[in-house]
């Protein structure tokens, strides 16, 4: 029998410029001064400068960029690669980085702890337009509560509760690393577990089949191939 | 219903414990936070706004009622003890003032609402310049205006046991009043302050240095005394501002008052004395 990697499978997904780094790097330095070995992945489209800032925590630490693939389809067929590659590390806790991206997909995986960072500055109604990345997320972790009134940041909190009931909600500022030791303490108290082949997302990924997600650039019906939907429209009387 | 906070000292920024290792603070007190930039005023704040349990840079801990809080679920249940006011902050969302007071007292599930956005209203106006309006866009208001919202906000709609006021003697706002509205019968209240009026009007003021707290001073006699001379002195500095913002000039005698400003104060003390 292959020998098991045993760690805490962390998945960070967010809205973008939400602080997950940095929210991260707070969070992954107190799991080091508990003694963790901690390995992180940062899965992005075209460009990322974030494997640098975790780099500078003296850990491993690799990037994957989607390029032309759709970024959440390429993070679900890596997920096992990434897996041992952080097993081959020694890591007690794999942090996996998503983009912030469009919002449809969402990356928690049953069984794996998924974080969902958003800010307070999004906008109060923004929270039901996230979508399944914070209604599937077991953490969500609301920042920047620092710089908005008290009345903003109780109401924003209400509306991402109103999304997901069930999530442990915690207020967290990525500058200071005001309330890293309370989600370092959620990571470690989550289960370890082993293998991630056979788990299951929360939620499936969209259908992207069609001639644009395979390079096709030129407007019009004729080059449209696969699965291809149509928006639409409501009848407007002429005037 | 809250009776205390109790902080237990951790360490300070060079790693030794803190002077004060158990800082109490009873309902109904005002407890000022003294100390320069950079001392960790802002710090001790953030630790009791999180009931840090050793978690936090400081190590501190803080009991609510004698009682640790152990859990996120304990976390959950206490999220609604404190509320914040601090130079910080602003409003971030485009939306009029009625329209988001409503939403709030809809989280906030308060009875009545329509009465209480009068109200909130009316405080906003007496703090600041300018008067807004139910239809003000959020994003219009100047920065005393928008303290002055948060102040009125925090007093009425989030009504919290405990209440964290940080520098709000730089908003632009009357911060006398504001005090006076943020603290009722029974609420905690801490205030960051530079402002030796603001500290004095505190019942003990807690020295922060180099990170830790380092000592705890109890306002004494002589103090209040000084404390009623700084009021009287900052009411002169008010009414010759006033002045001047209205586009008067001085004239020799500062003593003269301005009957519509009287009766204005005199309302204003009778609101304080039915509100509380």
């Amino acid at each position: 029998m292959k020998e098991g990697i045993l760690m805490q499978f962390v998945i960070v997904a967010g809205t973008p410029s939400s602080g997950k780094t940095s929210v991260m790097v707070h969070t992954i330095r107190h799991l080091q001064t508990s003694g963790q070995q901690v390995a992180v992945c940062k899965i992005d489209c075209l460009q990322t400068n974030d494997d640098v800032t975790y780099r500078r925590l003296g850990i491993p630490v690799a990037v994957g960029l989607s390029d032309y693939v759709c970024p959440d389809h390429f993070y679900v067929a890596n997920l096992e690669e990434i897996e041992q590659w952080a097993g081959v590390q020694k890591a007690d806790v794999l942090v996996l980085e998503t983009a912030g991206l469009c919002h449809r997909c969402a990356p928690a995986v049953y069984d794996c702890l998924s974080i969902c960072v958003i800010d307070n500055l999004i906008g109060i109604n923004t929270p039901r337009k996230v979508g399944p990345m914070l209604s599937s997320a077991d953490v969500v972790v609301i920042t920047k509560g620092d710089i908005v009134s008290q009345a903003e940041r109780e109401v924003f909190r209400y509306q991402v509760e109103s999304v997901n009931p069930q999530a442990r909600i915690m207020e967290m500022n990525g500058l200071t690393g005001q309330g890293a030791v309370s989600l370092k303490n959620t990571i470690l108290n989550y289960p370890q577990f082993e293998g991630i082949t056979g788990k299951r997302l929360k939620n499936p990924m969209p259908a992207a089949i069609c001639s644009y997600c395979a390079g096709e650039t030129v407007i019009g019906k004729s080059f449209q191939m696969g699965v291809v939907k149509k928006v639409e429209f409501e009848s407007v009387d002429q005037c | 219903m809250l009776k205390k906070i109790t902080i237990l000292g951790g360490l300070n920024k060079i790693g030794l414990p803190e002077k004060i290792q158990k800082l109490e603070i009873q309902a109904g007190e005002i407890l000022a936070v003294v100390g320069p930039t950079g001392s960790g005023k802002t710090q001790l704040i953030a630790d009791i706004g999180q009931v840090a349990e050793a978690e936090t840079l400081t190590g501190r801990r803080v009991r609510i009622d004698d009682g640790e809080v152990n859990s996120n679920e304990d976390k959950q249940k206490l999220r609604y003890l404190m509320a914040q006011v601090s130079q910080n902050m602003n409003f971030v969302i485009d939306m009029t003032i009625s329209e988001f007071l409503m939403m709030h007292a809809q989280v906030r599930a308060v009875p009545n609402p329509e009465m209480v956005l009068k109200e909130v209203l009316a405080i906003t106006n007496h703090l600041s310049g300018e008067p807004v309006t139910f239809e003000t866009n959020l994003t219009q208001l100047s920065g005393g205006q928008s303290r002055a919202l948060m102040v009125a906000d925090v007093a009425l709609l989030s009504n919290a046991p405990v209440v964290l006021i940080d520098e709000i003697e730089n908003a632009g706002i009357d911060r006398l009043k504001a005090l006076d509205i943020l603290t009722g019968q029974g609420k905690i209240v801490l205030v960051v302050s530079h402002d030796p009026t603001l500290m004095l009007m505190a019942d003990k003021r807690v020295v922060m240095k180099n990170g830790g707290m380092d000592g705890i001073c109890y306002t004494t006699e002589k103090e209040r005394h000084i404390l009623s001379e700084l009021v009287k002195t900052e009411k002169r500095v008010n009414r010759l501002r006033e002045q001047l913002r209205k586009g008067k000039s001085l004239r020799s005698d500062y003593h003269e008052i301005d009957h519509h400003e009287e009766e204005e104060l005199k309302l204003w003390q009778e609101y304080l004395y039915t509100c509380h």
